[in-house]
């Protein structure tokens, strides 16, 4: 296993819920990063974010590693969900929601 | 051929598309990462096709990525996509 693939690999399987994407949640460095920030902030989800513009190897192997080829990629325990659009629908819908609270993520809830 | 005209003729070849919608965002993106000089290097997509029927987003999503590779591969570097099944609603058109 690469470094990459190692790195990539630890994050995803020792967070349960990890962005991989331009920039910092704090500073995201792309539009589409942003949004899926905007979307886990709103929510309240405790995650950890990949900035892949650190690392040449992850921003090339997060690709690889789930036969993906754009960022923002989002995972949870061990699974990958989609890159923004994926993410954008799925928190439109409801199911971003029903989703994470199924797999024992705290969700903040809309306020009334 | 321009890439949109690339992308319409693959998709149309591999999903036979009933609604297409290939849009060339690039200009909006001038100076953020990804851009370069020339353009061609964001695209909006929107596509009805029965191939996404019974499929999840990440599966129809694959499907089109799949056959956009070699556009992956030569400077295209964000995709946005809608892609529904026939009936479902669409918002991108």
């Amino acid at each position: 296993m690469t470094d990459a693939r190692a790195i990539i690999d630890n994050a995803v399987k020792t967070n349960d819920v990890v962005l991989f994407m331009k920039g910092t949640p704090q500073f995201p460095m792309c539009g589409f990063s942003g949004q899926v920030v905007q979307i886990l902030d709103y929510l309240g989800i405790a995650y950890q974010g990949v900035n892949v513009l650190d690392d040449a190897d992850v921003r090339q192997g997060i690709k690889d590693y789930s036969n993906w080829p754009t960022i923002p990629q989002l995972y949870v325990k061990g699974e990958f969900i989609g890159g923004c659009d994926i993410v954008r629908e799925m928190f439109q819908s409801g199911e971003l929601q029903t989703f994470l609270t199924e797999k024992g993520i705290a969700v903040r809830q809309a306020a009334g | 051929m321009a890439r949109a005209d690339r992308i319409s003729a693959k998709l149309t070849a591999g999903l036979k598309p009933l609604v297409m919608n290939v849009v060339d965002e690039s200009h909006q993106h001038a100076g953020h990462g990804g851009w370069r000089e020339g353009g061609e290097t964001h695209y909006r997509i929107t596509i009805v096709a029965d191939a996404f029927a019974g499929k999840s987003r990440l599966e129809r999503h694959r499907l089109v990525n799949a056959l956009l590779r070699d556009e992956f591969d030569t400077g295209l570097h964000a995709l946005a996509i809608e892609a529904a099944a026939p009936g479902e609603a669409v918002r991108g058109l």
